[in-house]
């Protein structure tokens, strides 16, 4: 694949090589499968749409990011997808979700069933106040998996990379941590519970840039075995670590009160970043607003 | 590039329904909630306690009698059930106490807020803390082995039992109550306020008293109230102190006795379930329920409007 | 030079003198009820201690002042701790975790369940007695024992515990729970494994703080019976007296040696209350998490 020359007009501020590089479809896989089907998925909170009739695809192994400018609805959209909405009250969803083809918010699922499979890593990273090793070990534990728990600990932890760091001193409280390494704790206790799919709620944006840069080396690596979902307001970020890209926007009503969030433009990273479709896209990414 | 999109369909090894029904989770939210229902059971019994022997009680004695009666002489013969002693009783420790709680609290509240410097306010909240841990039977003792002789010493003459003296401790017992929410309700006045206050040059006392205290009245009042509806309610203090004369008088000097302390005292003896005696505790008791219940009532809704103002 | 004004001179003597005195009149005031405070405190003592001894710790009362101790009160008291702390804190924690982590507030029922919590923290205690007599003495007929009283006192501390609790489990973040959660725990989980342990200093102390309060209560316990000669050790189901009741049991003698001897009980009284509270100031300060 090659980088138009139109490109670095438009861009500003990325590298148009960044994109070049991570463009793995060429080689590995002829097809994408979808592993989420979302269709008109509207959610209020009381009467107000946060999100208004969202429809797309999220395909399996890949990095897919949700950016825009705040309030657009990125991270209520993202909560749908592990039904972490439902733990609020006024919270209403309408639409579809299909993950394998079954109804995400169907009668008989159960949300806790829902949450082994898709994962989440918040933006502030969340240690329970328990060892390093009991942090990891918890979701294990809960759900009663099989075989000893100190390989799954290890396991995850070497994943996560961070089991060399802390392999010395698995009983030392987790809040002992740099904020790097607890959001990596933390990603480590998602991986432990051996989900198909991992979330992550602006996953770096309370850290520093280095250690912002090991997270998204993490996503590279890990989106071998897993299918990934981030919420990010950092668009080089989103450049640098997915494969397709959405971009939310924010609709505002008629007499000014009521914002909702709306879906705008999906596509491969690229193109959204070099030749998007809509002006909005084209606008937000150069900078223009946002 | 070549891209073709399949969508995954349903794979039959992955369920999204729980197991089981998890009704283990049902049974542990039942639980709990039984342990709230153990409160609602309280009020219930303390209401048909209350109510069906004084319904009893009222269906012998008529309410006027009871409660416009000057002579509260249940034991004897004849038998008079007018409350208005028991009242007057309760009414007069009741205004003594106030007396010295209320402005002694309130002057407390304002210079733990206002004045005291973060050392100071160190010391003195726990010790006010103290004051509020002390058991009232240790207060009753107070009142009747040191506080009692030491009026008569400095000249008021009263009696060895007697409602002045009772009173003032309680006062002292209940200035905690008065610091504590009213101190609350200064603390929750926001700072711009003061501020705005000082800026113009105002002085420590003129910014307390004309900017904070108004800002905090709701609260203040409400603290009263409470102290006032404690001090209603306490039983030790005068059951040691005031005495076991239903009389009515105005005069704190004298004996008295209170509608607690006459609950208590009658209900040490022995008195055959069923009796008028007996009913006579729930009928004083009702009307000292009631009366409790409509000053807390009060109470809580001032807290909650200056809660609602400014948090 | 003294045509320049004094525009930053010192206020008016007017003023400075209204501002010391109120200052005054705040610290005379405080100072009044410490004061009392301190007499009572140096009396209790001055009449009590010479009357400390192992006689009044393990000796019945008796009708001499010299011979008579408090060690069936002192039993009781420590009986009725002990049954409280089986029946209230249960209960209270409990109901707190319904509060906190399952109702919603919305409903009706909840909210009317928060204000009687509320109401009856006001309730004169007195009424609890009233409440303690018609239920459990006369009409369960279980008469006048120590778990009538340990009952009575349950239910006056209840809504101590209960607040405390409920603060102490609001105190977790909330990310601590949407953690768990998003692994996949069931609401029971995230509360037994996550909540609950992280609650447990806040909700000791405020334990420890209601029993403080149960263990000096009188006016209940006089209607529920503790009866004021007990000379027996007291037993569950059977006859009993409690500390406070004997102190007033003693005040309420003729005789002055009984008074000095009541003094003698509020000191080992207020020991006990001193070394409660302690404790739960220095469990507060060791196990508070600073979120």
């Amino acid at each position: 694949m090659t980088v138009t020359d139109a490109a670095p007009a438009k861009i500003t501020g990325i590298d148009p090589n960044v994109l070049v590089e991570r463009s793995p479809r060429a080689d590995d896989r002829p097809s994408r499968e979808a592993l989420f089907s979302v269709q008109d998925l509207t959610v209020r909170y009381g009467a107000v749409p946060a999100l208004a009739d969202v429809s797309l695809e999220i395909y399996r192994n890949y990095v897919t990011a949700f950016i825009g400018p705040s309030g657009c609805g990125k991270s209520t959209f993202i909560r749908c997808f592990n039904r972490m909405n439902d733990l609020i009250p006024s919270a209403v969803v309408e639409g579809t979700i299909l993950y394998h083809g079954l109804d995400l918010y169907g009668h008989e699922v159960d949300p806790v069933e829902v949450r082994k499979r898709i994962g989440m890593v918040f933006q502030k990273p969340n240690p329970f106040p328990k060892t390093i090793f009991d942090n990891v070990a918890f979701g294990p534990r809960i759900l009663s998996m099989d075989g000893p728990v100190e390989e799954r600990v290890e396991k995850a932890l070497r994943e996560a990379a961070l089991w060399d760091e802390v392999k010395d001193r698995l009983k030392a409280s987790a809040l002992s941590l740099s904020g790097g390494q607890q959001q990596r704790l933390c990603i480590a206790r998602c991986l432990a519970v051996e989900p198909d799919v991992i979330l992550m709620d602006e996953p770096a944006s309370a850290l520093d840039p280095i250690s912002t840069t090991a997270i998204e080396d993490l996503m590279h690596r890990l989106k071998r075995e897993y299918t990934i979902v981030i919420v990010t307001h950092n668009m080089q970020q989103a450049a640098r670590v997915a494969d397709m890209t959405a971009f939310f926007s924010v609709r505002v009503s008629e007499d000014g009160k009521q914002r909702t969030g709306v879906l705008i433009e999906y596509d491969e990273t690229p193109t959204i970043f070099t030749k998007p479709n809509d002006k909005r896209t084209e606008d937000y990414v150069t900078g223009r607003f946002g | 590039m070549a891209t073709r999109e399949a969508a995954l369909g349903p794979r039959p090894e992955i369920r999204l329904r729980a197991e089981s029904r998890r009704w283990s989770e049902d049974v542990v939210k039942g639980v709990l909630a039984l342990c709230a229902l153990v409160s609602v059971a309280t009020t219930l019994g303390i209401v048909i306690a209350l109510l069906e022997p004084s319904i009893e009680f009222f269906s012998e004695i008529s309410a006027v009698d009871f409660f416009s009666g000057t002579t509260w002489a249940p034991l004897f013969v004849p038998s008079s059930f007018g409350v208005l002693p028991l009242l007057a009783g309760t009414l007069n420790v009741t205004a003594v106490a106030c007396l010295v709680a209320m402005p002694l609290g309130l002057a407390a509240a304002i210079f733990l807020s206002e004045y005291a410097k973060p050392r100071v306010r160190q010391v003195l909240k726990p010790s006010l803390e103290v004051l509020a841990g002390i058991p009232t039977v240790v207060f009753g003792f107070f009142a009747l082995t040191f506080f009692t002789p030491l009026l008569q010493d400095v000249g008021i003459d009263v009696n060895v039992f007697n409602a002045l003296s009772a009173g003032i401790v309680m006062g002292v017992m209940l200035i905690p109550t008065v610091a504590s929410i009213s101190e609350d309700a200064m603390a929750s006045v926001p700072r711009e306020l003061r501020d705005g206050a000082y800026a113009l040059g105002g002085s420590r006392l003129q910014v307390s008293t004309r900017i904070v205290v108004p800002a905090a009245i709701s609260g203040i009042v409400a603290s009263f109230v409470l102290a006032i509806s404690r001090a209603i309610g306490e039983t030790m203090i005068v059951l040691i102190a005031a005495g076991g004369i239903a009389q009515l008088t105005a005069d704190s000097r004298e004996p008295m006795q209170t509608m607690t302390a006459f609950i208590a005292a009658t209900g040490i003896g022995d008195v055959p379930t069923g009796s008028i005696e007996y009913k006579t505790i729930f009928a004083v008791g009702l009307t000292l329920f009631v009366i409790t219940l409509v000053m807390n009532v009060f109470a809580i809704r001032l807290v909650r409007k200056y809660r609602e103002i400014y948090e | 030079m003294s045509a320049v004004p004094a525009i930053l001179g010192r206020r008016s003597t007017g003023e400075r003198v209204r501002g010391g005195a109120f200052y005054a009149l705040l610290v005379f005031s405080i100072s009044v009820g410490f004061l009392l405070l301190g007499t009572l405190l140096v009396d209790v003592f001055r009449k009590g201690v010479p009357f400390l001894d192992w006689v009044l710790l393990n000796n019945p009362p008796s009708a001499s002042p010299e011979k008579a101790g408090a060690r069936p009160a002192i039993l009781g008291t420590i009986y009725m701790m002990g049954l409280l702390l089986l029946m209230a804190v249960p209960v209270g924690v409990g109901t707190a975790l319904y509060l906190e982590e399952y109702a919603d507030r919305e409903r009706w029922y909840n909210r009317v369940l928060e204000i009687n919590i509320q109401n009856l923290a006001a309730v004169p205690s007195i009424v609890y007695g009233i409440l303690g007599l018609a239920f459990l003495v006369r009409g369960l007929g279980l008469g006048r024992v120590l778990l009538a009283g340990a009952m009575i006192l349950t239910l006056l501390v209840l809504p101590i515990v209960i607040v405390s609790s409920r603060e102490a489990i609001r105190a977790v973040p909330d990310s601590i729970r949407q953690g768990a959660y998003a692994l996949g725990a069931t609401q029971w989980q995230v509360i037994s494994r996550q909540v609950l342990p992280a609650a447990i200093p806040g909700i000791a102390t405020g334990s420890i703080l209601a029993l403080a309060r149960a263990i000096g209560e009188t006016a209940p316990l006089l209607l529920v019976g503790a009866l004021t000669y007990v000379a027996i050790d007291p037993t569950i189901l059977g006859q009993f007296t409690a500390l406070p009741i004997q102190i007033f049991q003693w005040i309420a003698r003729p005789q002055d040696d009984f008074k000095l001897l009541a003094a003698a009980g509020i000191i080992v009284l207020l020991a006990i209350l001193l070394v409660m509270n302690a404790g739960a100031i220095w469990l507060r300060n060791r196990y508070q998490r600073r979120w």
